[in-house]
C-alpha cells in the first residue's frame, strides 16, 4: 500500500463516516461534525493525489464486489491531479459549511449526502473500467443533485433547476455510457488497460470520442449543453456551488483528457478542432452572458462556462500540436489547460464561498440590491476582491499565469502549422483576448457594483458579517489563490506530469521559462516591481512633496444635497454598453411602460422599465424541443382518454398486429 | 541582468516622468496653434502638477474606501513597471521577466482597472459612467491588441519586447512588409483608444455625455489628482514610445556607453514627439464619436490585425 492508495482509502472511509455521522448526530452540532468530516476528507485526498502526482501508482480490483464486471480503481498521474484539487476545495468547502450550513441546512439528507459526493468526485478520476466509472460517475450525479435540491421547500426556483440539472447530467450520462460500452464492447474487456491496447477502427474511435465528448462537455459546462449550469449552480446552496463549480465540472475535462489522449491516443485533427471551436465558443458566450447578468452566481455560473471553455482551447490546441507530430508545444498547451483547471478551482472557490457570504449576511444574490458591503464585511469584501482579481485575467492573478501560457502555446503554433491551424490559432487567441477583456468587465462590475460605494437596497444596508469558520474556508482559498498567482512553479512540475507530456519550462523555481520555444515570466518578480513602484510613489508624494493634510469632504452633488443611493449607477446600467454593443449575440427583451399624466401627454407620472436577457442557445436549441415534447405529449394525450374499452381495444390490435407480423415474416 | 539593462531601468522612468507632461504640453500647443489660438505653452501641465503637488491637499469624499484612496498609486505603480520594463532607451529590459508583450499590456490594463474601480467606489452616476464605459472600450480592445501583438511576434518566435526590438534592428527590412504596416494601423486604433484621444475619447471634455476617463477622476483633488493626471500621461508616453519601438527601433542603445545612452534619449524624445505632434495635428480634424460607433472602429482594426497575421503566415 502506497501513500496514493491509502490516501485515497482513508478519504474514502471517512467521507462514508462523516455521512453516517450527518444522520445520527443531534441536530446541533451535525453541521460542525460533518463540515470537519468533509474537510478531513479532502485532507486526506490531497496527500492522495500528490503522491499519485509524484508517481505513485496503484490498481486494486475487486472483482466480486459488483456484478458482471467488478470494481477496479486505480491512481495515475492524470488522475492524482484531479483528486488533488478535489481535495483541496472539499477542505475549504467543509470548513466553511460548518457556519454556512447551520443556518437552514443541517436536514439530515444534506448533511449525509454532502460528504458522499466529495467521495464520489475522488472515487471518479480513480476509477479504472468502465463499469466502476460509470457507477462513480452517477453516484456524483445522484448525490449532487439532492444537495442542489437542499433548499427547494425555501425558493420554488429551486425544483425547477433542480428537475434541469436531472434531466441535462442523466442524458450526458447517456451519452458517455454509449460511447464507453461502444468502446469496451470493441477493446474486449472493460478495464482501462484493455481499452488502452485495443485498435479501433477510425469510425469507431470517432464515434466513441464524439458521444463521450458529447457527455463530458455536458457536464464541464460547454455550450450548447451549458443549460444547467446557471440554473443548479445558483440555486445550490453556496459551500455546494464551491464544489460543483471548482471541483466537479472539471471531471468534464477529465473525462475528455483521459478519453481523447490516453484510452484513444490522440486523434485526427477534426476532433481537436472540434474541441477548440466548442471551447472558444463557450469561453466568449459564457463571459458575455455573465458580463450582462445581475445575479451574483448566476454571473459565477457563466464564469465558470467561460473558463472551462478556456481549457478546452487548450486541449483542443494540445491534440492539435500532438495531430501534427509538434509534442513540445501539445506539452505546453496542455499543461496551460490543466494549469488553468487548478487555478480556476481556486478562485471559483473562493468566489462562490464569498458570494455565499454575502447571501448570508444580506439575503440577496442581486447585484442592483447590493453595494456599500465594504464597511459591514470588510473580510469578505477583501476576499472577494482577490478572487476577481484572479478571475480576471490581470497580473498579479491566478488565471493571468494560465493565460499566459496557454497564448505562448497558441503564438507558437502558427509558423510550423497547416492551413487549417494558421486559421484556428489566431481566432483561437482572439476569442481567449475577448474573453480576458470582458472578464475584467464582468469581475470590475461584480466587485464594484456589489461590494464599493453605498447600499442599493435594504438587506445590503443591515449586512452583517459571517463567522469564523465561513471565514477561515474562504482564507484557506485564498491563500491557495495567492501562491498559485506568484509562485506558479510549485504546481507545474505535477500539472506537467499529469498532462504526460513531460515539464514545458526549465524548472526555475521564481521564472517560468519554457525548455523548447522562447517564453518567460516571472509573476513574483512582476509582483515586486509592482510593489517597488508603489513604494517609491508613495514615499515621494507623501512624504517629500504633498505638504498639506488629507481632508474628508462631502461628493460633488452639483450642489444638490446629498445623493442618495438611489442616483448610483447599478449591474444593469454598468452592463448596459456591453450589453448594446453585442445586442445581435444576446438579443436582451426590455420593456418600457411610460405612464402619462391625465392633463397633458408632456407630462410623466411614472416610467417602469424591465429587462430580460434570456440565454439565447437556450431559446434556439432547447425551447424548439421541449415544445415539440410537449405537443407530442398533448398529441398522445387524446389516446388515453379514460376509456377501459379503449385501452382494450388498444391490446387487442396490438396483439393482432404482432401475431400478423410473425406469420408474414416466418 | 545586464549594465545595458540597469541603465535603462534608471534612465528610462526618469525620462517618462520628467517627459510626459512636456508631451501633454506640446500636444496641447500643436492643437492651439493650428486652431489659431495662442496656447498656455509646454510647460503648463508640468504647472498644474506642481500647483496640485505642492499647494493643493487631497479630497476623500465621505463613503468612499480604501479602494478610492489606493488607485491612484496603484495605476502610477503599474506604469512606472512599464516604463522601467519596455525598451525604450535601451535594447536590454532591466527586468527581463517581466518584459513580456501580453505583461506589459496586462500591467497598462491594470491600472485602468483600478481606475475603474476607484470610479465605482465613489458612489456617484459620473463615475459609475466613466467606469461603465472605460472598461466596455477596454474589454473591446483586448482582441485587436492581442493579435496584433501575435502578428509581431510570430516572426521572432517570441512575446520578450527586447527580443522583437533586437530582430528588426537586425532585419530592418521586416518593417515595410505588410505585416508590419498592418499591424502598425491596428496598434494606432488600440492606442487611440486606450490613451482617451479623439475620436474615441475627447481629453478636454466635461459633458456628462462625452465623458470617459475624465469622468472616473471627477473626485480626485490634490496630489491625488496629480498622480492621475501624470500616469495619464505616462500611459500615453509608454503607448507611443512602445509604437515607436516596435517599427522603427533606431537610435535604441544597443552598448553601455554614454554616447549611445544619450543617442537612444534623443531618438526616443524625438520619435514620441513627433507622433504626438502628428496624433495633435490629426485631432484638429476630427470629432468625438458617439460611444457606440466605437466598437466599430475596434471592428475595423481588429480585422487588420487578423489580415496582419494572415500574411505572417501566407507571405512568409
Amino acid at each position: 500500500m502506497n501513500l496514493a492508495a491509502t490516501g485515497l482509502g482513508v478519504a474514502g472511509t471517512l467521507g462514508v463516516v462523516s455521512a453516517l455521522a450527518g444522520l445520527v448526530v443531534p441536530r446541533g452540532a451535525r453541521a460542525a461534525v460533518v463540515g470537519t468530516g468533509t474537510a478531513l476528507t479532502g485532507a486526506a485526498g490531497v496527500p492522495a493525489g500528490v503522491a499519485a502526482l509524484a508517481g505513485q501508482s496503484f490498481s486494486v480490483t475487486w472483482p466480486g464486489l459488483l456484478p458482471l464486471s467488478g470494481v477496479a480503481f486505480g491512481l495515475d498521474t492524470l488522475g492524482g491531479l484531479f483528486v488533488a484539487v478535489t481535495g483541496g476545495v472539499a477542505i475549504a468547502a467543509g470548513i466553511y459549511g460548518i457556519g454556512y450550513a447551520r443556518h437552514g441546512l443541517q436536514a439530515r439528507a444534506t448533511q449525509a449526502v454532502f460528504p458522499l459526493f466529495v467521495v464520489a468526485m475522488l472515487l471518479v478520476p480513480a476509477s479504472a473500467s468502465v463499469g466502476t466509472f460509470a457507477v462513480c460517475w452517477e453516484l456524483m450525479a445522484a448525490t449532487s443533485l439532492l444537495l442542489v435540491l437542499a433548499e427547494h421547500r425555501r425558493r420554488p426556483e429551486v425544483a425547477s433547476a433542480g428537475r434541469w440539472y436531472a434531466v441535462m447530467t442523466h442524458l450526458g450520462f447517456v451519452t458517455v455510457l454509449i460511447g464507453l460500452v461502444v468502446f469496451a464492447a470493441h477493446a474486449g474487456g472493460d478495464s482501462f488497460a484493455a481499452l488502452r491496447s485495443a485498435h479501433l477502427s477510425g469510425a469507431t474511435a470517432a464515434a466513441v470520442f464524439v458521444l463521450t465528448l458529447a457527455g463530458f462537455a455536458s457536464k464541464a459546462g460547454i455550450l450548447p449543453l451549458h443549460a444547467w449550469l446557471p440554473r443548479a449552480h445558483p440555486e445550490a446552496p453556496s459551500h455546494v456551488s464551491a464544489l460543483m463549480s471548482a471541483a466537479m465540472v472539471n471531471l468534464g475535462v477529465y473525462g475528455i483528457v483521459r478519453v481523447g489522449f490516453d484510452l484513444l491516443h490522440g486523434g485526427p485533427r477534426w476532433w481537436w478542432l472540434l474541441v477548440l471551436a466548442l471551447g472558444a465558443a463557450s469561453a466568449v458566450y459564457g463571459i458575455l452572458q455573465a458580463a450582462i447578468n445581475n445575479d451574483l452566481k448566476r454571473l459565477l455560473g457563466y464564469s465558470t462556462t467561460e473558463n472551462l471553455g478556456l481549457v478546452l482551447v487548450g486541449v483542443g490546441a494540445a491534440g492539435l500540436f500532438a495531430a501534427s507530430g509538434q509534442r513540445v508545444l501539445a506539452g505546453v498547451a496542455l499543461a496551460a489547460a490543466l494549469l488553468h483547471v487548478v487555478n480556476h478551482a481556486a478562485f471559483k472557490t473562493l468566489l462562490f464561498l464569498a458570494a455565499g457570504s454575502v447571501l448570508h449576511g444580506t439575503g440577496t444574490r442581486d447585484l442592483d440590491h447590493l453595494g456599500g458591503l465594504r464597511r459591514s464585511m470588510p473580510v469578505t469584501t477583501g476576499l472577494f476582491g482577490l478572487g476577481a482579481l484572479a478571475a480576471s485575467a490581470l497580473p498579479p492573478g491566478t488565471a493571468f499565469v494560465s493565460e499566459w501560457l496557454l497564448l505562448q502555446a497558441l503564438i507558437h503554433g502558427l509558423p510550423a502549422a497547416g492551413v487549417a491551424t494558421a486559421v484556428a490559432m489566431p481566432l483561437a487567441v482572439a476569442a481567449v483576448a475577448l474573453t480576458a477583456g470582458l472578464a475584467v468587465a464582468t469581475f470590475v462590475k461584480a466587485f464594484g457594483v456589489g461590494f464599493l460605494a453605498k447600499p442599493r437596497g435594504t438587506g445590503a444596508a443591515q449586512a452583517h458579517e459571517s463567522p469564523p469558520s465561513m471565514l477561515a474556508g474562504m482564507g484557506l482559498a485564498a491563500v491557495a489563490c495567492g501562491v498559485l498567482a506568484v509562485l506558479p512553479a510549485t504546481v507545474l512540475p505535477g500539472v506537467a506530469a499529469a498532462s504526460g507530456f513531460g515539464d514545458p519550462t526549465t524548472g526555475e523555481a521564481v521564472t517560468l521559462r519554457l525548455a523548447d520555444v522562447a517564453g518567460t515570466l516571472s509573476p513574483l518578480v512582476l509582483v515586486l516591481a509592482l510593489v517597488a513602484g508603489a513604494v517609491i510613489t508613495l514615499a515621494l508624494v507623501r512624504g517629500l512633496l504633498a505638504r498639506r493634510a488629507r481632508r474628508e469632504a462631502r461628493l460633488w452633488d452639483c450642489g444638490a444635497g446629498p445623493m442618495s443611493a438611489r442616483m448610483e449607477y447599478t449591474a444593469t446600467s454598468f452592463a448596459e454598453p456591453v450589453q448594446r454593443v453585442f445586442d445581435d449575440v444576446v438579443r436582451p427583451e426590455t420593456d418600457v411602460d411610460v405612464d402619462h399624466h391625465d392633463e397633458s401627454r408632456y407630462l410623466v407620472q411614472a416610467v417602469a422599465y424591465r429587462r430580460r436577457v434570456p440565454d439565447r442557445v437556450e431559446r434556439r436549441l432547447y425551447e424548439p424541443v421541449l415544445a415539440a415534447a410537449r405537443a407530442w405529449g398533448s398529441a398522445g394525450r387524446s389516446l388515453a382518454n379514460g376509456s377501459v374499452h379503449r385501452y382494450l381495444g388498444y391490446g387487442f390490435y396490438t396483439v393482432c398486429g404482432v401475431l400478423i407480423l410473425l406469420a408474414v415474416t416466418r | 541582468m545586464s549594465a545595458l539593462g540597469v541603465v535603462g531601468g534608471v534612465v528610462q522612468p526618469l525620462l517618462v516622468v520628467a517627459g510626459s507632461p512636456l508631451l501633454i504640453g506640446v500636444l496641447r500647443q500643436v492643437r492651439a496653434k493650428l486652431e489659431g489660438r495662442a496656447g498656455p505653452g509646454v510647460l503648463q501641465p508640468w504647472r498644474d502638477l506642481r500647483k496640485l503637488l505642492l499647494h493643493k491637499e487631497s479630497v476623500t469624499p465621505r463613503g468612499t474606501s480604501e479602494v478610492f484612496r489606493y488607485a491612484p498609486l496603484v495605476l502610477m505603480a503599474t506604469t512606472l513597471v512599464v516604463a522601467v520594463v519596455v525598451p525604450f532607451v535601451t535594447t536590454a529590459s532591466a527586468v527581463d521577466p517581466v518584459a513580456d508583450l501580453f505583461a506589459v499590456v496586462a500591467l497598462l490594463a491594470l491600472g485602468a482597472v483600478a481606475l475603474a474601480l476607484a470610479g465605482l467606489d465613489t458612489g456617484t452616476a459620473f463615475g459609475g459612467m466613466g467606469a461603465s464605459r472605460e472598461t466596455t472600450i477596454l474589454a473591446l480592445v483586448e482582441p485587436t491588441l492581442l493579435v496584433a501583438i501575435f502578428a509581431l511576434s510570430v516572426r521572432v518566435g517570441s512575446t520578450n519586447l527586447a527580443a522583437i526590438i533586437s530582430s528588426t534592428l537586425d532585419d530592418p527590412a521586416r518593417v515595410i512588409s505588410p505585416v508590419s504596416l498592418l499591424a502598425a494601423v491596428a496598434l494606432i486604433v488600440v492606442i487611440i483608444a486606450e490613451t482617451g484621444r479623439l475620436p474615441v475619447d475627447n481629453p478636454a471634455t466635461h459633458l456628462e455625455l462625452t465623458m470617459v476617463h475624465e469622468a472616473m477622476v471627477l473626485e480626485y483633488a490634490g496630489p491625488d489628482l496629480a498622480l492621475v493626471e501624470l500616469a495619464s500621461a505616462m500611459r500615453l508616453s509608454v503607448f507611443l514610445g512602445l509604437l515607436a519601438n516596435l517599427f522603427l527601433p533606431w537610435g535604441i542603445a544597443t552598448t553601455a556607453t554614454p554616447l549611445a545612452l544619450l543617442i537612444g534619449v534623443a531618438a526616443l524624445v524625438v520619435k514620441v514627439g513627433l507622433l504626438g505632434a502628428a496624433l495633435a495635428a490629426g485631432e484638429v480634424f476630427l470629432a468625438k464619436m458617439r460611444l457606440f460607433r466605437v466598437p466599430e472602429l475596434l471592428a475595423g482594426s481588429f480585422l487588420l490585425a487578423l489580415l496582419a497575421v494572415a500574411a505572417s503566415f501566407f507571405l512568409a
